[in-house]
């Protein structure tokens, strides 16, 4: 195969059947225009998914692909990793599928630093059990199973991962095509786990929760696109940055034109700034948020193992045992 | 120091020197849980096996690690039967009981018959301890053990003695004192020292001092028995060989057995295997064992969770792995939601479940055969899966073996009920000749012009198993999942006809089991009469003996799905079917849905094995009644 493949390629002849108009259509743009920037071997890339709107993925992307059940989408990848560490495995997943019935999955998939690529589509809401709130919805949602607003206080994706030892942290908006397409191209490179948190509209459910900062016309003073080793600049004219505020050990906006020096510089490896830019609220940070290379799960496995799992030895060598007998 | 009560009701006599002419014997090791009597018991189930005789063992623990000392929920003990075979059960009554404290005297001494010697450990019989174990006076004062011959030792100051020039502080050198009572026993049944000594030179080789002090205790309850008082009171005990099947043997416990079937299956199917577990009582030691053949190719993944262990372990098989989980009953509660996921997605697995008491926690250290619902049915939608039951350690092997074979020739989850009593307990094992066992194939890629989601679901006319296509193969690429999908293209389908179809073809692929089967033999007797008695799992070591006594026909199952296809018409020649099971009747209830037959049940749910004598008395009467 000379020519290079395509986006296209990586599309199936299965009808996409999410709503019109759903974050997910941009999502599986951006993920199938990656895998052909990034060259990927569709013989050698798996798509593993749970339960959700985002776990019908897999059957739209024409790699290996395995729907699975609610939140075990890691512990799935993670097996199949482990058989083949030379396989490109991603997994797609929800803010129900993965902080919710398989939160656990998550976290240790997590700490271990397993080679797969987790994109968390986040809508803040169960959609394909017809729109109850769910475990990142904010406080006061209503939904058919909160009619007077849901009372429990939300989890972050992003404190999540920082707090299981995650080495790779990022987000993106699901129609923002340069953010998401830089963000798919750092987490396809980065060798462990790359969580990917992606800020998806869900239009019939939970429409415009993330429009404070997800509009176009106000993305420019509400997004914050972070790059390593560059300054934390917003805003029409990058007029704006971000400080850290000595007093009140926090983030704060401050006028970049008037005080340059003060504005931070991003740096992927440090933890802390990372935990308090998952906080910040407009802007919202964007892009790479932490990144902090490590060996993955799998190589310490195989480089663990006694024989890198090959078959050196005959089961007749193991099977006498200690001690054994003859009886004539 | 020492003392023996004449016994009234001596009808064992072979302990005083005069006679040392038995055929086997029955001992059982008690004491605290930290008194490393499991340790010991084994270790003299090895120098018995060294010795030619034929064995079997019951390790019966407590499920808490180090519970209060000197109590009687904390007592640990080990049984062992051992002489000239066949010996199939860990015997009904121990002849010979060595009690570490008075906890371990009151909790043994019901389960032995008049006559039966009994050795404690004196030194542990204070007056605290003996309010601990509940006695309102001194069992070997107060006219107890008037029964019993009986012999006390104060092992616990010998073996301080003992091991007084290595310098250890009391508790350390304490810790000797097993090996102290082992070489006692080992010169009661005339056993050799030297293995003992190699492998606590192995074990303790990072630990000098230890080390010596344990051969030194070893050597010295050994020339206490021989020299002092002991041998005074009792004769060296001489136990024939067994008479067994030429060939090498070696002592095996089913967690051993099932560790190298599993590495077997993998090098039979030329395939790594991964193993994902989640650490529970008593499925653990096969996890430990795998780590050991980490070279034959088997890769053990300890899972944070037990749904995460069978969902790795199918990841693994999705990947071209052999994806193996074990668990016992509450964790394969967990992982019922995955098998469904196999089985639709058809991939292989094999489920190992180590049954234990339940429900819910249940027993934990204690043995059941509960989960023989759980196995065949416990699953949402319908879902039928193979079941298989191993009999006895040593079957482990072969039974592993087979689950691997199923799992890739039909490309579904297989499960293996295994039990408590089977992890852990020893046997003699004739090693199998690995040439006579045929290789495990899997169904090949299809070879048309079809797309690959078709080609990935194009099914063996005869297994109904698909090709096992894996990630990493080239221009495969194809969808699996949860979901329905089409009988033929593999693609997603919510067609009801399809369903239909689909859901018939999932029975029928488990039906096809039976195809590959050999038909169910007869364990022992004739092949009709009026009683035939049909077990599964470990009752077969006291059905073996029990049925021996009563000369009444027995059928052992191995396959509990899909059940032997001549299974209907071999219990269709008998008037009555009596099923013993270690739980309140699924077999019983299994065969009468399946074979339209109404067996007689017979149920014990104790967490303790089957006594012989229980069995020969149920046939008894049944058969009394059907006569």
């Amino acid at each position: 195969m000379s020519d290079k493949l395509t986006a296209k390629d990586f599309a199936t002849s299965q009808e996409v059947r999410w709503c019109p108009g759903c974050g997910d259509y941009a999502i599986l743009k951006a993920v199938q225009k990656a895998l052909a920037d990034a060259g990927a071997d569709p013989s050698n890339t798996a798509f593993v998914s749970g339960i959700g709107c985002a776990a019908r993925f897999p059957y739209y992307v024409n790699t290996y692909g395995f729907h699975t059940i609610h939140g075990r989408a890691p512990a799935i990848a993670t097996g199949l990793k482990l058989s083949n560490p030379e396989l490109d495995v991603w997994v797609v997943t929800g803010d129900g599928d993965s902080l919710s019935i398989g939160g656990n999955h998550l976290m240790h998939a997590l700490r271990r630093n397993v080679g797969l690529k987790i994109l968390l589509f986040n809508n803040e809401i169960y959609g394909l059990t017809k729109g109850q709130y769910s475990p990142t919805s904010r406080i006061g949602t209503t939904s058919p199973s909160s009619p007077k607003g849901s009372v429990d206080t939300p989890i972050s994706p992003g404190q999540v991962a920082m707090g299981c030892g995650a080495h790779f942290f990022a987000r993106g908006i699901d129609t923002d095509k340069v953010g998401m397409s830089d963000v798919l191209h750092q987490a396809h490179a980065f060798v462990g786990t790359s969580f990917v948190e992606i800020f998806q509209n869900c239009i019939v459910y939970n429409e415009d929760v993330f429009s404070s900062f997800t509009e176009r016309k106000t993305a420019a003073n509400t997004q914050l696109h972070l790059k390593h080793g560059e300054p934390m600049l917003f805003g029409e004219d990058n007029d704006k940055g971000i400080r850290f505020n000595q007093d009140t050990w926090s983030l704060e906006v401050v006028d970049a034109i008037a005080s340059p020096d003060d504005v931070l510089v991003h740096d992927e490896g440090n933890a802390i700034i990372a935990r308090m830019l998952i906080d910040l609220h407009l802007p919202v940070a964007l892009g790479v948020i932490y990144r902090q290379p490590a060996v993955s799960f799998e190589h310490a496995f195989y480089a663990h193992h006694p024989s890198r799992m090959k078959r050196t030895k005959s089961i007749r060598d193991f099977i006498k045992g200690p001690s054994s007998w003859t009886v004539k | 120091m020492l003392r023996r009560a004449s016994g009234q009701h001596q009808k064992k006599s072979f302990f005083v020197n005069e006679n040392s002419n038995i055929e086997s014997i029955v001992i059982r090791l008690a004491g605290d849980s930290g008194d490393g009597i499991q340790l010991m018991g084994s270790q003299f189930a090895v120098s018995t096996a060294l010795a030619g005789a034929d064995f079997a063992t019951f390790p019966d623990y407590p499920a808490e690690i180090r519970a209060p000392v000197g109590t009687t929920f904390g007592v640990s003990a080990y049984q062992i039967n051992l002489g000239g075979g066949p010996i199939t059960t860990a015997g009904d009554a121990p002849e010979v009981l060595v009690a570490f404290n008075p906890a371990a005297l009151k909790v043994s001494l019901p389960l032995l018959d008049k006559g039966a010697l009994v050795i404690v450990n004196n030194d542990t019989f204070t007056a605290r301890n003996l309010t601990k174990a509940g006695y309102d006076s001194d069992p070997r004062e107060d006219g107890t053990l008037n029964d019993y011959q009986f012999v006390a030792a104060d092992i616990s100051h010998l073996n301080l003695e003992a091991v007084k020039e290595f310098g250890l502080s009391k508790s350390e050198g304490g810790r000797c004192k097993n090996f102290y009572a082992l070489g006692m026993l080992l010169w009661m049944f005339d056993r050799e020292l030297p293995p003992v000594e190699e492998w606590i030179k192995r074990r303790l080789a990072s630990n000098p001092t230890m080390r010596d002090a344990n051969v030194k205790a070893l050597h010295a309850g050994h020339a206490f028995a021989e020299t002092a008082e002991l041998s005074a009171n009792l004769s060296q005990i001489k136990l024939p060989a067994a008479e067994m099947e030429p060939g090498d043997y070696r002592s095996i416990t089913g967690a051993e057995a099932l560790a190298l079937g599993l590495a077997a299956a993998g090098e039979l199917a030329d395939r790594q295997l991964l193993f994902c577990s989640y650490p529970i009582t008593p499925a653990s030691p096969l996890l430990h064992r795998l780590t050991h053949l980490a070279e034959l190719g088997i890769g053990t993944f300890q899972a944070e969770d037990e749904i995460a262990a069978i969902c790795a372990a199918m990841g693994a098989s999705y990947g071209g792995m052999i994806g193996v989980t074990s668990s016992s009953g509450p964790g394969i509660a967990l992982k019922t939601e995955a098998m469904g996921l196999a089985i639709s997605a058809e991939l292989p697995l094999v489920i190992v479940n180590w049954q234990r008491g339940g429900p819910s926690t249940g027993l934990p250290t204690k043995t059941e055969q509960s989960d023989l619902y759980q196995a065949v049915y416990g699953r949402n939608g319908d879902t039928p899966i193979p079941v298989l039951s191993a009999s006895t350690s040593g079957e482990c092997f072969d039974m592993a073996i087979e689950a691997t074979r199923i799992a890739l020739r039909h490309m579904t989850p297989v499960i293996l009920l295994a039990d408590g009593y089977l992890s852990n307990a020893a046997e003699p094992w004739k090693i199998p000749d690995l040439s006579a066992i045929d290789p495990i194939t899997t169904n090949p890629v299809p070879d048309s012009d079809d797309s690959p989601q078709r080609r990935a679901f194009t099914r063996d006319a005869t297994s109904l198993g698909r090709a096992w296509i894996t990630p990493g193969m080239p221009d495969l690429m194809h969808r699996i999942g949860g979901l329905e999908k089409d009988i033929e293209s593999g693609h997603i389908s919510y067609d009801p006809a399809n369903h239909q179809r689909m859901t018939d073809l999932r029975t029928a692929k488990v039906d096809a089991v039976c195809e590959y089967m050999e038909d169910q033999a007869m364990e022992y007797g004739s092949d009709s009469g009026d009683l035939v008695v049909v077990g599964w799992g470990s009752t077969y070591g006291p059905i073996y003996q029990a049925v021996r006594k009563t000369g009444v026909s027995f059928i052992h199952l191995r396959h509990l799905n899909p059940l032997p296809g001549n299974l209907g018409d071999l219990l269709s020649r008998f008037d009555k079917v009596l099923v013993p099971e270690m739980n309140n009747g699924q077999l019983t209830a299994l065969l009468r849905a399946h074979l339209c037959v109404e067996p007689v049940p017979f149920n014990k749910v104790t967490g303790q094995p089957f006594l012989i004598r229980e069995l020969v008395e149920k046939i008894e009467a049944v058969r009394g009644e059907a006569s």
